[in-house]
């Protein structure tokens, strides 16, 4: 399976090994660095490559690609998905999974990789298992260590690991008992230049912050479960208890987590929350182009939209922009040719408007195609399918856990071509 | 100073060794660097006796290793603290220890026995590791002490260990792969267990070491569906996947009739159809209609056990994990009926929103499924549309699948869609949306002329490879029906002037030359451009003007012959070989002259023959006899350790094999076992059993518990008693041990001992005594073996062939065996009407044979057998065997050894030869207060003295 894994940071440095069987020496990463010469963006690097002696699968987290080398068939998903949950790891002990952190913390993650695979196989993967044989560092840990001398090893065998339960551990006590569940949904969408739909659909997924004393057995039932089309669950949701009466009942894991991910049926019309009104043209003659962009609330049942922002991808010739806009700011960054227009709340009275003119690159032939606006937002308090928590219910102990639910509407890949 | 050769040496020469590390990081001691010897301060830290100097000094080295700095040098300093007792320190040895081992095999070896200790340590993590650690490294002399540890780690009380010793397989056989057959044999017991832990990593080891064994899925088979979901989400990946390979061996296709019914219909159109091609299919059809009438006559009727495989994976389609979803579907797009494989669709469509990678694998996979299925995947046609925030290699899959759900219906849809595709500024993107316009036109008549339209107005793009791209394109179409367009033809004649990429160019020339009758003025016009730039053009361009050249004055001589001729002048003097032949062959053909041959008559026929259409298809055609999901067809190409998915058996195999005989006779000696296994069992019960609706593993676990394991179904019970330790309770003094079972054995058991007789033919050989009983109600003839399986160096010495064997009756025999000193097993079959696989594996204290020593002797011999040779432990005693009489007694009955005659009675010595290379093994216990007792080895091979020493600790403190 897995024979070694490589982090590679963006400027191409291999800053981290790990082999779980013979050596593999950094060579084999040649490969990839001529592939990534080769795709210029990042991210479009083909996930698997194929050398002569090894397959090289990779993916791309933050910055860092994470590559790893394998040299007999195994399912390419299989790969991808561990290191994804590597990456997850680590942002969970670090708080963020970043070059800097985990050069900080090299062997707090070498201790990790040591404990998620066996001879390439995934060994222990839980968070909540792992976090009982390496405690994340935390600031005070490291202080009380160095007095006396302690470590970050557990030398017992986490009692997750042998019960059929492996996300949660044993003995958890917490003074506030709580869950507190964020039904966050996103819309995706591609509008047209007229402004209809050309696909829209919801997203959405329920992630917990469960602190609870003991064994808690919850469950979590909505007023319209009809709507959930399709769904996936953490390990821990009885998925009988699902089909037949559309109830999440689950052991829940200690801590964060995602307890399920879910499509609203394709039937319902998604509302869209914003309009966008936008006329972007560039000259045959003279250099120069036109924009002007005006956002205005479409769909919002009564809510305000926030943290309104636009993000255009501009053709490699516009060199400037010289713009106003009504509300925020906008920024142009002339490498990436990005134009961001940071609007945040959108005010119903008063609509943001950004207009003016674009400079162009003299002697380049007009952009076939005007870039497509991607647009970010965000709706508080508000599942826009209209999906609503009923009740949340515990059963095996003996106390009363304080709950709340909450509801977060955001744009997800939401586009508007022009 | 050649520091850069230092960084980058991983393989740790011995070149950069005495070199000094400059600073360029803290952490591996660079302040340090006025120091000359490098690592001396880490070497000073780790001999220190402060754990927490330790500790400081293993993270900075663990911190190089991480960097892929050779660390190696310091291996004799580390390896020291392999016994520490502070837990992070050791873990981090064993990270060391790991990477080193390989190199510094001698100094490896330093290290063996603290992990054997652990083996033995109360705490099941610290058993376990020391497994892990013990079997990740790679030093060949270990193989018979792993080996032995794994065995017996596979009958540890603690799953977590048992995980681990299936872990360790698949490292064992990669270090050594002549071990394969007893692997095997830990497999097999392996995949009895019942515990969701072990299923997962026993499955990896067994696709890994003997994948073809699908034998021993079997009995395991309706175990492994029932637990799937209460598995790991790794291990559940690993088995859906073998269970896949299983089931396409195993079970009928359940869409036989289909097919059946499809190819019954194409015979029945013959049927009715014309007379003259009557009598030559005649056979066919009889075939055909004999096929469908069985069809008619057996219904297919799923298989239970295939249905309950589809049943149990299905859920996990809602698994959080994409590899597990991804499992699934393959498993259904390759096993369900087809009415059923439309459930994947909807999962499939969800990991589209998952990491861009995954989307990337899942795409390549929904591409191929696609061009079977389409139906399944058209109701989210829309998923697939493209965002131009898309990295391009997911643009390209995206607007594959687009293409291969194109029909009638939605087409119009999907054009629209590709219309704002081709004004995307990714270039690459734009050319593959022009071949797949061009695929939609060839695979839907109805829209062909549209996409054609549109293609050409893409030729007065203002961007060149769209343009090339669209011509390329169009060439294509156009071979479809050239005569309608005759006007797209003149069009492209134009272009020939501005475009400028030769693919393009090519293109055009060869459709001028192809259609010149329908285009005769402005042909020779063209030849004559590109006779003039000749000399510049690329050699792909070259050709294909001599072409137009030829098959111009094949149609036009009269006004092309000199251009034809300055053309193939021109040629004759190219620096491309290809081309100076081309011209050659070219001139040869077409003018006439007193030489040439017969050809040359049908030279017009030759170059205006007519050409079929190309087909446009799918890079994805075929794909899927590759498993789905797998890296090969992902590749397309056969990767490493594949296993092909077998095609359909004809006729369904037996489907008994699957079902699991109920234990008859459980020996009294399980009990103890099953006591121990009561105490998991709390921990064990299946997460989901309160929902899983049918016999599922929940019932049997739990009966388990209560009743002993009697009652409960599973085929543990023949690997149990087989194994040695159970079998004290019948040891006197010599213990037998089973070698085939009456039931595995169909009547017929047969039992073996080491009988510790000389054996006469051969004094290299160990005597082995077997027992044959016929249980069976018919007579056994002809009882013999044969097809010996040894390691190299081993020899056997059959015994004589036995005539008959009435029922109910006994018959013993003798054979010899040559171990060669090695624990290694002699597999056999024994024969008579039916064969079974057998093999015996000698206990290490059977290698031996006793020697007759004194105490002067034995002391002299002692005294050159110390260091390396010598092995000591420290043991309390068992209450009973606290006299020298017991002592003797339990050393003698583990190995094969004579006592040497001494004065004290707190000392007791041994001595013998092993059988084979008669090297001596001493052995001492020396009794003090309370049982505490001191037990030393001396023999020269390591090995044998590792294990006998494990063995005799195991005897006297039982």
């Amino acid at each position: 399976m897995i024979h070694s894994l490589f982090l590679i940071n963006q400027s191409g440095d291999i800053f981290l090994e790990k082999h779980w069987k013979s050596v593999i020496g950094r060579s084999v990463c040649d490969y990839f660095f001529e592939a990534k010469e080769k795709a210029v963006d990042p991210e479009n690097v083909a996930p698997v490559l194929q050398t002569p002696h090894h397959y090289l699968i990779s993916i791309l987290r933050g910055k860092l690609f994470f590559l790893s080398v394998i040299q007999t068939e195994v399912p390419p998903l299989f790969v991808i998905e561990f290191l994804h949950r590597v990456a997850d790891t680590f942002q969970d002990y670090f708080g963020d999974c970043s070059e800097g952190v985990i050069k900080d913390n090299l062997v707090t993650v070498y201790e990790l990789l040591e404990e998620m695979l066996d001879n390439g196989f995934p060994l222990a993967t839980e968070s909540n298992v792992l976090k009982e044989m390496i405690r994340p560092p935390t600031i005070l840990r490291s202080v009380v260590n160095t007095l006396t001398g302690g470590s970050n090893v557990g030398d017992t065998l986490p009692t997750g690991q042998l019960s059929n339960i492996p996300w949660r551990r044993a003995g958890v006590k917490y003074t506030n008992n709580e869950a507190y569940f964020d039904v966050i949904e996103e819309i995706d969408a591609i509008l047209d230049k007229s402004g209809t739909t050309v696909c829209a659909e919801i997203q959405g997924v329920i992630e917990a912050c469960v602190r609870l004393t003991g064994m808690p057995d919850l469950t979590l039932s909505f007023m319209n479960p009809r709507l959930l089309d399709d769904v996936s669950f953490h390990p821990c949701v009885r998925f009988k208890r699902w089909e037949s009466e559309r109830v999440l009942s689950f052991i829940p894991p200690d801590g964060n987590f995602t307890l399920m991910t879910y499509h609203v049926s394709s039937q319902n019309l998604v509302a869209i929350p914003v309009y966008v009104k936008q006329n972007i043209s560039f000259f045959e003659t003279g250099p120069c182009g036109r924009l002007d962009i005006t956002i205005g609330p479409k769909q919002t049942m009564g809510k305000t939209v926030e943290g309104l922002m636009v993000t255009i991808h501009m053709p490699k010739a516009v060199l400037s922009a010289n713009l106003t806009a009504t509300q925020g700011n906008y920024s142009y960054d002339l490498a990436t040719k990005v134009l961001v227009w940071d609007i945040g709340k959108l005010n119903p009275q008063k609509l943001p408007n950004l207009r003016g003119s674009l400079s162009m690159q003299a002697g380049v032939p007009r952009p076939e195609e005007n870039p497509s606006l991607n647009i970010e937002l965000k709706i508080q308090q508000l599942a826009i399918s209209g999906l609503k928590v009923s009740r949340l219910d515990m059963y095996g102990e003996k106390y009363k856990p304080f709950k709340g639910v909450k509801y977060v509407t955001k744009a997800g890949k939401f586009q508007v071509r022009t | 100073m050649s520091v850069s050769s230092a960084f980058n040496d991983e393989k740790g020469g011995s070149s950069s060794v005495g070199e000094p590390e400059y600073g360029h990081d803290p952490a591996s001691g660079g302040i340090f660097s006025s120091d000359y010897k490098r690592h001396d301060d880490l070497k000073e830290m780790l001999d220190s006796n402060k754990d927490s100097l330790k500790l400081e000094a293993m993270k900075r080295i663990v911190a190089m290793i991480a960097r892929g700095k050779n660390a190696s040098d310091l291996f004799p300093a580390v390896v020291k603290n392999v016994a520490c007792k502070n837990i992070e320190v050791k873990k981090l040895v064993y990270v060391y220890l790991v990477r080193y081992a390989e190199e510094q095999q001698d100094l490896a070896l330093l290290s063996i026995s603290t992990f054997q200790r652990g083996l033995k340590d109360p705490n099941q993590l610290i058993r376990a590791s020391a497994l892990r650690v013990l079997s990740s490294i790679r030093v060949t002399i270990i193989v018979p002490i792993m080996m032995l540890a794994i065995k017996e780690a596979a009958s540890d009380m603690s799953p977590y260990v048992r995980k681990t010793a299936a872990h360790a397989i698949p490292k064992l056989y990669s270090l050594d792969p002549e071990q394969k057959d007893q692997l095997i044999e830990v497999i097999e017991k392996l995949l009895a267990d019942k515990t969701t832990l072990v299923a997962g990593s026993v499955v990896m080891a067994f696709e890994e070491v003997c994948p073809e064994r699908i034998d021993l899925i079997h009995k395991n088979y309706r175990k492994l569906c029932n637990l799937l979901i209460d598995v790991e989400e790794w291990g559940q990946v690993v088995i859906i996947n073998m269970l896949t390979r299983y089931a396409r061996t195993q079970f009928l296709n359940p869409n036989i009739n289909e097919s059946l019914l499809e190819e019954g219909s194409g015979g029945e159109k013959a049927f009715y159809g014309s007379d003259d091609d009557e009598d030559e299919d005649e056979e066919e059809k009889e075939k055909k209609a004999e096929a469908m009438a069985m069809a008619k006559r057996k219904p297919y009727v799923m298989d239970p056990d295939h249905r309950l495989l589809l049943r149990n994976t299905k859920p996990l389609l809602q698994s959080r994990n994409a590899a597990v979803v991804m499992a699934v579907a393959q498993l259904y797009f390759h096993l369900a009926p087809k009415a059923e494989v439309g459930v994947i669709a909807k999962a499939l469509v969800r990991l589209l929103r998952s990491h861009s990678e995954v989307q990337y694998v899942v795409l390549q996979n929904v591409a191929t499924m696609t061009i079977k299925r389409r139906g399944m995947f058209e109701p989210y046609l829309k998923s697939f549309y493209i965002r131009s925030t898309d990295p391009t290699q997911i643009k390209v899959l995206k607007l594959e699948v687009l293409t291969n759900l194109a029909n009638e219906t939605n087409i119009s849809t999907i054009l629209r869609e590709f219309q704002t595709y081709i004004k995307s500024m990714d270039k690459d993107f734009v050319a593959a949306t022009i071949q797949a316009i061009g695929r939609c036109a060839t695979n839907i008549g109805e829209v062909r002329d549209t996409c054609l339209n549109g293609l050409v107005q893409l030729l007065s793009n203002r961007d060149e490879l769209v343009v090339a791209e669209s011509v390329v394109v169009i060439k294509k179409l156009l071979q479809m029906q050239p005569e309608k367009h005759s006007d797209i033809i003149k069009h492209m004649a134009k272009l020939t002037d501005n475009i400028q990429v030769p693919m393009a160019r090519a293109s055009i020339l060869w459709l001028i030359g192809e259609y010149c009758e329908h285009v005769p003025k402005i042909a020779p016009d063209v030849l004559r451009k590109m006779a003039k730039s000749f000399t510049n053009e690329e050699d792909i361009v070259k050709l294909q003007i001599i072409n137009l050249a030829a098959k111009l004055y094949l149609t036009n001589s009269k006004q092309t012959k000199l251009l034809t001729q300055y053309v193939l002048n021109l040629a004759k003097y190219d620096q491309n070989y290809d081309i100076r032949d081309r011209a050659r062959f070219i001139r040869q053909l077409i003018v006439p002259t007193e030489k040439s041959g017969a050809l040359s008559k049908y030279a017009k026929k030759l170059f205006l023959a007519l050409k079929p259409a190309p087909v446009l298809e799918s890079p994805f055609k075929d794909r899927d006899h590759f498993q789905l999901g797998s890296l090969s067809h992902l590749l397309n190409a056969k990767a490493g350790g594949y296993q092909e998915l077998p095609d359909w058996p004809e006729a369904a195999p037996d489907p008994s094999v699957r079902n699991v005989e109920v234990k008859e006779s459980v020996p009294e000696w399980t009990k103890c076992s099953s006591r121990e296994k009561r105490r998991e069992k709390k921990v064990e019960k299946p997460f989901y059993s309160d929902s899983e609706g049918e016999s599922g593993p929940t019932e049997s676990a739990d009966s388990e518990s209560d009743s002993a394991s009697g009652s409960e179904s599973g085929s543990g019970s023949g690997e149990e008693s087989g194994s040695g330790s159970q079998m004290l309770s019948f040891s006197v003094t010599v213990k037998s041990y089973e070698l085939l079972h009456r039931i595995t054995g169909e009547g017929l058991s047969v039992e073996y001992c080491f009988s510790r007789q000389p054996f006469s033919s051969d004094a290299n050989m160990v005597a082995v005594q077997m027992q044959f009983t016929n249980n069976s109600t018919s007579e056994t003839k002809s009882l013999h073996m044969e097809d010996v399986k040894l390691q190299s160096g081993m020899r056997v010495k059959e015994f004589a062939e036995i005539e008959s064997l009435p029922a109910g009756e006994s018959a013993t025999a003798v054979m010899g065996i040559d171990f060669c000193d090695s624990t290694q097993a002699a597999n056999f079959q024994l024969t008579h009407t039916r064969k079974f696989f057998v093999s015996i594996q000698p206990p290490v204290g059977e290698l031996m044979q006793p020697v007759f020593l004194t105490e002067n002797e034995f002391k002299k011999e002692q005294g050159q057998l110390m260091g390396m040779n010598e092995i000591t432990e420290k043991l309390t005693l068992d209450i009973k065997c606290r006299n020298e009489h017991a002592i003797v007694q339990r050393v003698t009955t583990t190995a094969n050894l004579s006592r040497v005659p001494c004065g004290s009675d707190k000392e007791c010595r041994f001595a013998g030869r092993t059988v084979t290379s008669g090297s001596l093994v001493l052995v001492t216990v020396v009794t003090k207060d309370e049982g505490a007792t001191q037990l030393t080895v001396n023999c020269e091979k390591m090995v044998i003295g590792t294990m006998l020493v494990k063995d005799i600790l195991l005897a006297l403190t039982q």
